[in-house]
Parts: structure tokens; sequence; C-alpha cells
């Protein structure tokens, strides 16, 4: 029923991707077991193929496919004969030579997972490529609300910060409306990406209309040392009109969670006290996120050599 | 699965009405075994202290519960009753692109030195007993494990043996065997459906 890569959330349907969350349901018993370990995917081989530096998702994903018991081996361009200039498909083409059951794909250059796609026999997952979709964070990001609301359907989803460079926006976006959810982004003017309305969420620019009324409040990452300056005036700013953090957590509804994809700038979008406490969850979001790569291995390894669909992203 | 009012008469009118399909066991049936079985279990093992019931899903989660029940009225002893999936111990994943979803394990007892009775709906290979030992040792060490199991369809592909059984129904390899709620589901009252050719039998 799915397809044989997992580029983005765009191209699923919604019945893909409660299966897969049911999957990842039962993975968490998995990972609170003593021994956290099954034999299902032995003897299949998972390669991460990061290009840009990662070291939360790189981590989850060995964690899961280890869980998995699968051999699963890190690549990455600064290890590796990148530097002699080797392109992009010849290193993927390389590594899928020797018949991997998976790669696990991240650049900072939206498209590139898909075009490596296009040449594998091996599924390709996506973990993150440039502004464009990180389909397995918006997934844990379900699971997550999943577990803490018991639905998706009918909930209030507000999203805020950088929405211009964030592929975790975008595949949260389409995650959470393909469920039945409602979403919101607030976000200073210079960072709401052009055409944003055209997925269908509401763009309030005030963060308190933005929080008024959310059972869930989402914030992403601001890259400080890229941005200041150019897209908003000064950090202390940013954190004064854009910052969540309890006071103004008030106008969200009472049960409200905030979560954050990290690394977090602790004082800047996020307060310390919501960082580490609840209504924050974001620890919650990182368990899960191995339990849901879990499930995309459990599902996508094995589906080596399968033609893929056609049209789908 | 469709629901048909007949079907409460048994297995006479409901093969007249679904040729595809008999019942070969019905909810009274079901229910003898069980009782049956649950004073074999105490004939034959003395620490009764030390029983975990443990159920392979889906079947035989309702068959684990109502042998607890039943060792629970035989003896007075409370018995903790676990429910374990096999799906991600089984030997067939390799070579099989589309992956049999997973059912829920729930363990919430330690097995270890506990004497784990093992409840299977329908057995037959000796693959989800084999799988199931698996997932069992991943929760400790018991000290012993017996095998129930209501139905005994045949085919061994493994040197397994079952401890209790509930009734042995000769099947062919094409047939279905399946344990399911009259009313739909897998509530009681349950009847054992023997279904004609559909597809390979696992």
């Amino acid at each position: 029923m799915m397809g044989r890569d997992l580029l983005g959330i765009e191209g699923l349907e919604r019945e893909e991707i409660e299966r897969i969350l049911e999957t990842a349901k039962h993975m968490q018993e998995v990972g609170r077991r003593e021994v956290k370990k099954v034999p299902t995917l032995r003897g299949r081989t998972i390669i991460n193929l990061f290009f840009e530096p990662s070291t939360r998702t790189r981590t989850s994903f060995e964690i899961a496919g280890k869980r998995l018991s699968a051999d699963v081996i890190n690549f990455s361009p600064s290890t590796s004969s990148m530097t002699k200039a080797e392109t992009i498909l010849d290193t993927a083409k390389t590594l899928d030579a020797m018949d991997p059951d998976a790669v696990v794909v991240r650049h900072k250059v939206a498209g590139v997972p898909k075009r490596i796609a296009d040449e594998l026999s091996a599924p390709v997952i996506n973990a993150g490529d440039g502004a464009h979709e990180h389909p397995t964070q918006a997934l844990l990001d379900l699971l997550t609300v999943w577990e803490e609301k018991g639905r998706i359907d009918g909930l209030s989803v507000t999203i805020v910060g950088d929405l211009l460079h964030s592929r975790v926006a975008r595949s949260n976006i389409y995650a959470f409306q393909k469920l039945g959810a409602e979403v919101r982004v607030a976000a200073p003017p210079t960072m709401v990406p052009a055409g944003i309305e055209a997925l269908g969420v509401k763009v309030v620019t005030r963060l308190r209309e933005a929080l008024d009324g959310a059972d869930v409040v989402m914030v992403l990452r601001i890259q400080k040392e890229r941005l200041e300056g150019a897209f908003f005036p000064s950090i202390r700013e940013y954190s004064a009109t854009y910052g969540v953090d309890r006071a103004k957590l008030r106008f969200a509804k009472d049960d409200a969670i905030v979560m954050h994809p990290g690394p977090i700038n602790r004082g800047v979008e996020l307060s310390h006290d919501l960082a580490d406490r609840r209504p924050g969850v974001v620890l919650d979001q990182v368990r899960n996120g191995v339990a849901l790569r879990m499930a995309v291995l459990y599902l996508l390894a094995g589906r080596r050599g399968e033609p893929r669909e056609e049209g789908r992203s | 699965m469709a629901n048909d009012p007949s079907k409460a008469h048994g297995a006479a009118v409901r093969a007249a009405s679904a040729p595809h399909e008999r019942v070969v066991l019905d909810d009274l049936g079901i229910r003898r075994a069980l009782v049956r079985i649950a004073h074999e279990i105490v004939e034959r093992n003395e620490d009764l202290g030390g029983l975990y019931v443990v159920g392979v899903p889906n079947g035989g989660v309702p068959l684990a519960r109502q042998l607890a029940e039943n060792l629970r009225e035989i003896t007075g002893v409370e018995l903790v009753v676990g429910i374990l999936d096999t799906t991600l111990y089984r030997d067939d994943l390799t070579g099989s692109a589309q992956r049999p979803p997973l059912r829920r394990t729930e363990m919430p007892s330690a097995v270890d030195d506990r004497i784990v009775i093992l409840v299977d709906d329908v057995f037959s290979t000796g693959r989800t007993v084999r799988a199931a030992m698996d997932a069992l040792m991943d929760f400790g060490r018991p000290r012993a494990v017996q095998v129930v199991a209501l139905i005994d369809r045949g085919h061994r592909e493994l040197p397994i043996k079952i401890d209790y059984v509930g009734k042995n129904i000769p099947t062919a390899r094409r047939e279905r065997v399946v344990v399911r709620g009259r009313e739909g589901g897998l509530d009681w009252p349950l009847e054992v459906v023997v279904l004609a050719d559909e597809g390979e039998g696992r």
C-alpha cells in the first residue's frame, strides 16, 4: 500500500500515514522492554547517507535500525571521497551497488533524495532536504500528538517561527492537515514564504492571534547565526515577539502542548522552562522518533528492487 | 465478515447458507475445551502460582483470558495474562515485500522463573510457536514453556509439539481455519470455522 520510498508527506495518503503511526505505536513497546532489540531486519543493511551534518536524526535512524537488528552504516561526506569531487549520484550509485536494503538521505538541497531515489534500487528515506520536507519528523510529531491527545482530527495546531527555511513546517502542515487538523502559522512577515496560504493554512503575524485556542503549539528553530539582521532586527526582539514562554501560552488551550524539533535555542524561540517541562514534550518527541523510524524501516526495508509508483513525490 | 442471524443455529444451517465455510467448534465446544485444558494444566503443574498465561494475538488473547479465568476458578489463584505478538519474530519477513501489520504486546509481569502457558488459537506449521518462543526469551528466562492450542490442524513444518490441544481438525492446506466472534471481532461467543480455499494457510 505504501510506495517504495518515503520522500515526503505530500505524496502520502491518509491511510498510509495511519498505517505508519499504528506500526510505530507497537514499536514503542519494543523501546520500553529491557532487551530493546527484535530480530526483524536481521541480515538487512541500512545506509545513512548524510551530506549535511546531523547528530539527532542520524542517531535516531541508527538506533532504530539497530533495534530491528539491521546493520547500519553511516556515511557522511567529510569522511568520504566526496572531497574528491565525486558527484552525489555517483556516490549514491556506488553505495547502491553494495545492495543496501534502505538508504536514508539528508542533503541541504531540496529534491536530492528524490533524484537519488530515481537512480537506486534501494528504498530511499528522506531525512531532510533543504527547505522541502522532513517526513519522519512530521510523522513523529503526529505520533506524539496522537499519544497526548488521543486524536489528530479536529485539533488546532499552531506552527510558530521561521517558515521560510523550515522543512519541518512544510512536512507538518501536510501531515496534520491530511489527518484532519486545522493548521495556523505565525512568523515575522519576512519569514513567511510566498504562497504558503495555498497549502491551506491560516497565516497570522501576531503570535497572540496564532495561539488563541490552540491544542498544539509547534515552535521552530531560529538559525540565529544566519538570520539576524536580514530577517528580524535582533534576537531579543524576535524572542519578545515570537518566542514562546509560559506567559504567552495562556492564550492557547489550558491543556495545550508545546513541541520543538530541536536543537533548541533556549530563551530565544522557546523558554528554558518549556524546553524542559510539561506542557513541553520535546523529549517525548525524541523518544517517539526512534519508534517512528523503526516503523518506517520495518515497512520499507525489504522492498529493494520493487518498481516505484509513478507520480509520487 | 458477514453476519447472518441463521449462523447462530450451528454448523448444519451454516453449511447450507454458506457452502464455503463450516463451523467445526461452536462456543460451547470452545468453552468445554478450555475447561478441560485448565484441568490438565492443574494436573501437570504443581506450582500453580508460577503460571503465566500468555496469549498470541489475535485469536489467542480471548482464549488466554478465559483459560486464566478457568484456572482461577479451579485453584483460587489469580493469574497474570500477557499478550505477545510474534510478527517481528516471523521467519517469512525476508522475501515478502508487504509487511504484515503489527499487533499488541503487553507483558505486565517478568517471565523469569515462571511457567509460561502460551496460548495460540490455531496450531499448524509450528512457526508461530517458534517465533513466540524467541519473543518470550527476549523478556527473560522462563522456567518452562507449555503450549496450548485450541485447534491443531496438522501440516507441521518444525519439530514442535503442543502440550494441550482443544481439538484436532484435519484440514487441507488450502483451507483456512479461523477463530472468530459470532457477532464479529473476537468477542465471545466465539466459534471455529474452516474456510475453503482462500489462498495459502499460514
